[in-house]
């Protein structure tokens, strides 16, 4: 297979404005990320609302199209699928939302949520096969059968209703997962135990992970790359150890920076500002975005900083790193 | 000089009825807050947390009941206050910022017009120009800009609607704010700020605060004394950084160590099994279940929370008694 | 899964006395007409049966009228007709308002655009206006026709609420769910979209049924009802034209209008009912 199974080239999404792309809102410029069809990996996707990180996954998942660049999957771009190449890309590319609750139709106990699927792609043969599937999926993410099956949503708990999604891609095994803050409405205790059941789909079943979240200690604890958007934009990238041990980005040291430690001999250090006009999207979009947050600003920060590539797989958007090697082929605006 | 407890809570229970039984939501908790400190409740949820911070604000209604053996506050005894008694004492004496206060703000109501209400409601026969003042500096004392009292809530984020809430929780300076999940749905730079304003508030009004909340990380950020709790009842209750060092029940344990480090990465370790619906509490100790270290008396006798040393006390038959 | 529901609406229907009371009186209505025929001749329901005019006696529990039908008789056929003209309307409004409102809010672009353009034109037109046009223009009116023609004059409103349920449950994350488990359009529809959209549509059809006696009153009672099959309307009509008032006959005019009465009240009841059911805010903390 010589294609990536995702490709995201170039992609913007601009929402609003008019035919000549005035006005509106830019919710992601120019991103690209691939990931190859021979390796299973987790990367994340770090940044706070108004990143672009949903926007992302919105667009992998076909409910949106990009106003610019494409995306393809197994070198194919989304809206020249054939039916067959569509049908395949709805079982192969999955998504666990952010709401535990709202993914279920309350009308309906949850065995649905795990039943439909297999029905509409064929993967039981009949009704005792699809049983068996669907018990031995429960167990695989901890549950057990005869507790979770034919209870309505209400009836059960916050983790338990998120590990029944997680259980619904073991079972149609698809290729990618996008996860869109899979954790974060669960109780700060329960999540090991979904955070564990994700790590086992890329190292038990070979499922690589699109993990979007905002907090960079669950980050760290399972995924492979780290990609941290700004506004639209990525301030860094690179191995996700590397980068949350050495930020080089001053955004990704604030990140990394304000997560709480569970240990009162290091609270945070400093006082940290959000300016006013934070609220809304920055409409002026020339130059580092994050400059006017920046306590480092440099007189450079007013030209957009390119990609400087700081350690093998390691790039930063940021002046102060001015000294490594800039890639080739990205214009300086 | 030891601080005097400025709220005594003793044995409280509140019970709601649910399929003809009465259920302890909060069952036979005991506290004490002092002067100027801050208490984290933590616990999952379905713990009774949230129960218990409408309690004290005596906000259940019936057929719901709140019955203690004293909820004592600076000396007055709320249980004993008439309804309109207790009106004036709540926000000015106690204040409670609700779990998703910020999703409550008035969408068609300026900030300055529900800060005012709130202040009318309770003072009559100040001026608008000293409520305009007053507005003016409870935003600041949040860290705001005095511009936002002329906004409505859909113009700020959500950070900010955390802090305006906040504000309208101390427009009369009480001596006790209770603050529930007051940064659950906010990023964590705004979370950072959110509790970063909580203490600086409660630092320039000598306040006590009561802080309800899930994350561990974060109470070890923001509070002094922490206790944590089961199916309705405190388990345990230490000095925070006694607490993090030593923890003294094994459901405090198994909570520290399900948390994900950005230092190292580790093997994440859940707590198996969840947490026992109300309907079908286990006999003995509520959390035998799921605790690693249970035995057989743990299934016959209900733990008392008894002293473990001058400081902490915990609900475990294995931790070991005080002996003065 | 499917027992389960019923029983726990059925839990539910028990302990709210009003949906009971409603749903006891319009069964009262029905058993009228279905076990009425048992004991009273239908016969004596045509004109020129009876004697005229006569007072309630044994013979004729409620009278007769000028017309020579035997009160009773009357009601006994009377009661079932305009139960199901109502019915009838109210079923095909609220079919056809169901099912524009779904296509209209779930596709969107041209279909919403005609759908919601009719929509709104037809919401112009003064409904009674038109009824008294077509049934005075057709002079044989049957109840199947005064059904369709009031149904086609009442649909709107069903769509327009059902359209603005249907907009919002569709962005629902378990839409997007089932989407991506591969479910087609239709079959998201089906299964998805109209369970939830079910209280909804049921209230609606409970007020259609009330609008559409109503209407079919209003025309009756100025003669433009079916002049052969006897309704409670016409039978209001006949009194006024023999000036039944005037004359002091209350066993011809009363029985109908009491029918009337104990007919909207139970469907209020029922409706209020269904709107507590449907909007969980509303019913009553246990």
């Amino acid at each position: 297979m010589n294609h990536n199974l995702l490709d995201v080239h170039n992609v913007t999404m601009h929402f609003g404005g008019n035919s000549r792309n005035r006005g509106g809102v830019v919710a992601l410029e120019n991103f690209t990320l691939s990931i190859p069809s021979d390796e299973a990996k987790i990367i994340t996707i770090a940044g706070e609302s108004g990143s672009g990180k949903t926007t992302l996954a919105r667009l992998i998942l076909g409910i949106i199209q990009p106003t610019g660049g494409e995306i393809l999957y197994r070198g194919k771009i989304l809206p020249q699928m054939s039916h067959e190449e569509r049908q395949e890309y709805r079982r192969e590319v999955q998504a666990i939302f952010q709401d535990p609750f709202a993914v279920y139709n309350p009308f309906y106990p949850i065995d649905r949520l795990l039943a439909v699927p297999l029905r509409s792609f064929g993967l039981a043969h009949n009704r005792a096969e699809a049983r068996r599937l669907i018990e031995a999926a429960l167990e695989q993410v901890g549950l057990r059968p005869n507790e979770v099956l034919g209870r309505y949503p209400h009836q059960l708990s916050g983790g338990q209703r998120q590990r029944i999604v997680v259980a619904r891609s073991l079972l149609l095994k698809p290729r990618l997962i996008i996860a869109d803050e899979p954790v974060s409405m669960i109780d700060a205790s329960l999540r090991a135990n979904i955070l564990e059941n994700l790590k086992q789909l890329r190292d038990k079943f070979g499922i690589s992970l699109l993990y979007i979240t905002h907090d960079l200690a669950t980050a760290h604890q399972i995924s492979d790359e780290l990609y941290v958007l700004y506004q639209g934009r990525v301030a860094e990238h690179g191995d996700s150890t590397a980068v949350i041990k050495t930020p080089k980005h001053p955004y990704t040291q604030l990140l990394v920076s304000s997560i709480p430690r569970p240990d009162p001999d290091h609270p945070w250090v400093g006082r940290v500002e959000i300016p006013l006009n934070e609220t809304t999207v920055i409409k002026d979009r020339t130059g580092c975005l994050f400059k006017e947050r920046c306590a480092h600003a440099l007189p450079a920060c007013h030209l957009q900083p390119p990609q400087f590539v700081v350690a093998t797989g390691q790039s930063v958007a940021c002046h102060l790193n001015a000294e490594s090697e800039a890639p080739t082929g990205r214009s300086k605006r | 000089m030891t601080p005097r407890p400025v709220l005594q809570v003793e044995n409280m229970r509140v019970c709601y009825r649910k399929q003809g039984r009465a259920l302890a939501a909060v069952d036979g908790v005991s506290f004490e807050l002092y002067e100027g400190e801050r208490l984290g409740i933590i616990g999952e949820s379905g713990s009774g947390k949230s129960t218990l911070a409408w309690a004290l604000m005596r906000l259940h209604k019936p057929p719901t009941t709140t019955e203690a053996e004293g909820v004592v506050l600076n000396g007055v005894n709320l249980l004993a206050l008439n309804d309109e008694q207790m009106r004036q004492t709540r926000w000015s004496q106690i204040s409670l910022i609700p779990q998703g206060a910020m999703n409550s703000l008035n969408p068609v109501m300026k900030i300055r017009h529900q800060m005012a209400d709130a202040i009318k409601s309770h003072e009559s026969g100040w001026s608008s120009n000293r409520i305009t003042d007053h507005i003016g500096s409870l935003l600041g004392r949040v860290g705001l800009p005095a511009s936002v009292a002329d906004m409505y809530p859909h113009e700020l984020s959500g950070g900010m609607k955390q802090r305006v809430c906040i504000a309208l929780g101390i427009v009369l300076e009480p001596k006790v704010i209770i603050a529930d999940e007051p940064t659950s749905a906010l990023d964590v730079v705004v979370q950072r700020v959110v509790i970063q304003t909580m203490n600086e508030v409660q630092q320039q009004l000598k306040s006590a605060m009561i802080i309800i909340g899930h994350d561990m990380g974060l109470m070890a950020q923001c509070v002094d004394r922490l206790a944590v709790m089961y199916a309705g009842r405190i388990v345990e209750i230490a000095p925070v950084r006694s607490f993090f060092r030593d923890p003294q029940h094994p459901y405090s344990r198994l909570l520290i160590s399900s948390l994900p480090s950005p230092e190292e990465k580790r093997e994440l370790k859940g707590i198996p099994g969840m947490q026992p619906s109300l309907l079908d509490l286990p006999s003995g100790c509520a959390f035998h279940p799921r605790c690693p270290l249970a035995y057989e008396h743990c299934t016959r006798t209900t733990p008392d929370l008894h002293k473990v040393d001058e400081q902490r006390a915990a609900a475990c038959h294995l931790a070991k008694e005080y002996t003065a | 899964m499917l027992k389960h529901r019923i029983r726990s609406i059925l839990k539910y229907a028990i302990h709210n006395p009003k949906l009971v009371t409603g749903v006891c009186l319009l069964l009262g209505l029905v058993l009228i007409g279905a076990v009425g025929p048992w004991f009273v001749d239908s016969e004596k329901a045509r004109p020129i049966s009876v004697p005229t005019n006569k007072q309630p006696s044994a013979q004729y529990p409620l009278g007769t009228d000028s017309g020579g039908r035997d009160v009773l008789s009357v009601m006994v056929v009377a009661t079932p007709q305009t139960l199901r003209m109502g019915i009838m309307a109210g079923l095909v409004g609220v079919l056809i308002g169901t099912s524009l409102g779904l296509i209209s809010a779930y596709y969107g672009g041209l279909a919403d655009t005609l759908i919601s353009g009719v929509t709104d034109t037809m919401l112009t037109i003064p409904p009674l206006a038109v009824l008294l046009v077509v049934a005075a223009s057709f002079r044989a009116l049957n109840i199947e026709m005064m059904a369709l023609i009031i149904a086609s004059l009442s649909w709107m409103n069903s769509t327009r609420a059902l359209r603005a349920q249907v907009l919002s449950l569709k962005e629902l994350p378990y839409i997007h769910m089932s989407r991506l488990s591969g479910l087609s359009d239709i079959r998201i529809i089906a299964e998805e979209i109209l369970p939830n959209i079910l209280p909804l549509a049921a209230a609606h059809f409970v007020g259609a049924v009330s609008g559409a006696i109503l209407a079919g009153i209003g025309l009756e009672v100025l003669g433009l009802g079916p002049q052969d099959t006897p309704t409670l309307g016409m039978t209001i009509y006949w009194a006024m034209l023999y000036s039944a008032l005037i004359r002091g006959m209350w066993w011809w005019w009363m029985p109908p209008i009491l029918v009337l009465i104990v007919l909207f009240i139970g469907l209020f009841l029922i409706s209020t009912a269904l709107d507590e059911f449907a909007n969980p805010r509303l019913r009553k903390a246990q």
